[in-house]
């Protein structure tokens, strides 16, 4: 009993909180980026996909590290790709059968989350040498982190792109009167990329230990 | 001017280093540097330095683009009164485009200016001087009809993600300018696509006379209607609908003529731009299948903004090649790369934006091929030498 951690020890927490600042996926690492460009026009599937990503990491993650011990690792690429597709499916075929109209929109990038490279990146590098537990939260928390950033652009770009909020007009129409437009370029994927550098740019001004020497 | 210089010198330890508005301390240098030639020396080693600075040189090029500008405004207010059919004196059509005009530049420059201060302030910079000319070349490059609040967005857009997220003047890989209106032109195409922007008033709905159109030449010539379009003599003279500065070709060749006089732009890619333009010109005669391939290149040179970019915009020493021989590299392709958007292209009736700012990102790789050659070149003449003796 003596070495077994509780469940919400410091370590845990610096695991959950890591992915989300210090180690973000997408604004550190930069993974993940074409679905990041792809499914945020708006804000709706943006969500969504972040959900699903998070769920995919989460569980692919807490399976693996079960395995962990019993898989070989000359196939174990093999394994892990056979999990994470497994979990997508089961993803995919629950976003049809709910939100059918987000999972058109969506189309293939669902089923591209099986070569999102987070996923396998957190697999590699933390699920196989680690316990359930943590590794579980690791994927949440990658998941998140993914999450945030596709979230942040998704608003941005649907809010000035096409004046709504999660399909809702939100810009009201006295502000069109007198001339307002609606930006053409945030529905066009190089604004995204944009975004995502300036999110990158506030990130490591606000966070000066991420700034190389 | 010694009264001023005195009172500068008295107001100058406040903002120096422990002065009370030390935080200003860019803004005053600017403006102190802008008024007089600073007399910095370098302090060590040996530099030459030119005679003319940064400020003086950017100054060259605005009094270059002044004839573009006068005639741009007197262009806006003939377009105006020739659509609503009404007569006009010379110094009334001026006037009437001189007041559309003058906010758009007064827009330009304070929104532009306002993000470099705000940035050299931060950084602890010098204001960079190189927005100068960017200012004025923003305004001459869009519509009359343009809203001013998009002026505005667009300019700040292209200077913190054209020039400062870059490292500010001399480091930017693309022209501000351009980069502001390749912003307006995709976020908001209505505005400077089409018939309507090119006239004051059209898209607000004004009353028209009967046959008049706002088409542009180019837009004519994209829609096969070859004979709307003017003579070359009218082409040439700039009383036809386009963008505020580009339609004078006339305006343009006395502001190139000072460029060239003055040694502030560079020929070499001047003429390979025209030549690139012809050229192509040339080879979609050859190929001619529909109205527009059959366009004489000569016609092609005095349309749109081909001119206007290829004195004010390729030559940006910055973004252009900085090799002699990429140079001419350089500017033939904006030519060809132009002329071949323009013909080939129907959603794009202008190439001449889109073939500087593909040039732009393709500069340093014509600069690496040719540094290469050249030591290529060398390498081998060495070694035969060495062979021989």
């Amino acid at each position: 009993m003596e070495n077994k951690e509780s469940i919400f020890s410091p370590k845990i927490i610096k695991t959950f909180l890591g992915p989300l600042n210090q180690n973000n996926p997408i604004s550190v690492q930069v993974l993940g980026i074409c679905s990041a460009l792809a499914v945020t026009v708006q804000l709706k599937p943006a969500l969504v996909m972040a959900l699903s990503v998070t769920i995919v990491t989460g569980f692919s993650s807490l399976i693996i590290s079960l395995l962990r011990n019993t898989i070989p690792s000359r196939i174990r690429i093999i394994v892990q790709l056979v999990v994470i597709a497994t979990l997508v499916i089961i993803v995919d075929q629950l976003l049809k059968a709910y939100v059918y109209d987000v999972s058109k929109k969506l189309s293939v990038f669902v089923g591209l989350i099986i070569t999102n490279c987070i996923i396998m990146g957190r697999l590699e590098a933390y699920a196989l040498g680690n316990k359930p537990w943590p590794s579980f939260v690791d994927g949440i928390a990658n998941g998140m982190g993914y999450g945030i950033i596709l979230i942040m652009v998704g608003f941005i770009r649907e809010l000035f792109g096409s004046g709504k909020i999660l399909g809702m007009s939100v810009i009201p129409d006295s502000l069109y009167q007198i001339g307002y437009e609606n930006n053409g370029l945030m529905i066009l994927p190089p604004m995204a990329l944009i975004l995502i550098g300036v999110i990158i740019w506030i990130h490591r001004s606000w966070n000066k230990t991420l700034i190389e020497k | 001017m010694n009264w001023l210089r005195k009172k500068i010198d008295a107001i100058k330890p406040h903002f120096e280093k422990g002065g009370k508005f030390y935080f200003l301390h860019s803004t005053f240098d600017a403006f102190e540097t802008f008024l007089f030639v600073p007399n910095k020396v370098t302090k060590q080693g040996s530099h030459i330095r030119d005679a003319i600075d940064l400020k003086r040189t950017m100054s060259v090029v605005i009094i270059a683009l002044i004839p573009a500008l006068l005639f741009g405004m007197y262009n806006v207010g003939y377009q105006y009164y020739k659509a609503i059919g009404q007569e006009a004196s010379f110094f009334d059509m001026f006037w009437f485009g001189f007041l559309k005009v003058l906010p758009i530049i007064i827009v330009s420059y304070v929104s532009g200016l306002t993000v470099e201060f705000i940035f050299a302030q931060i950084r602890h910079h010098e204001v960079n001087e190189g927005f100068l000319v960017s200012g004025m070349l923003i305004p001459l490059i869009m519509p009359v009809n343009i809203p001013l609040w998009m002026v505005s967005v667009a300019t700040i857009f292209a200077v913190i993600f054209g020039k400062e997220v870059f490292g500010g003047t001399g480091m930017n890989i693309f022209n501000p300018a351009l980069l502001a209106r390749a912003f307006v032109f995709f976020a908001y195409p209505k505005q400077i696509s089409g018939d309507l922007p090119w006239t004051y008033g059209l898209t607000q709905g004004i009353q028209t006379v009967d046959g008049f159109s706002g088409a542009t030449p180019l837009a004519n010539a994209a829609a096969h209607a070859i004979e709307r379009i003017p003579d070359n003599w009218t082409l040439f003279v700039g009383l036809i609908p386009g963008s505020i500065g580009e339609t004078s070709k006339m305006a343009i060749l006395i502001g190139a003529a000072i460029l060239l006089f003055t040694g502030i732009a560079n020929w070499k890619v001047m003429i390979s731009t025209v030549l690139g333009g012809l050229f192509m010109g040339f080879v979609l005669n050859v190929f001619a299948v529909n109205p527009f391939m059959e366009i004489s290149p000569i016609t092609h040179l005095l349309m749109g903004g081909f001119l206007f970019g290829a004195v004010f915009m390729a030559t940006d020493p910055v973004t252009a090649s900085q090799t002699e021989t990429g140079k001419y590299i350089y500017g033939f392709l904006i030519g060809v790369i132009a002329i071949l958007i323009r013909v080939l292209n129907p959603a794009y009736p202008e190439g001449m934006m889109l073939a500087i700012l593909f040039m732009n990102a393709f500069a340093p790789l014509i600069d690496h091929y040719v540094v290469e050659a050249n030591i290529k070149r060398r390498m081998k003449r060495w070694n035969q030498t060495t062979v021989k003796s």
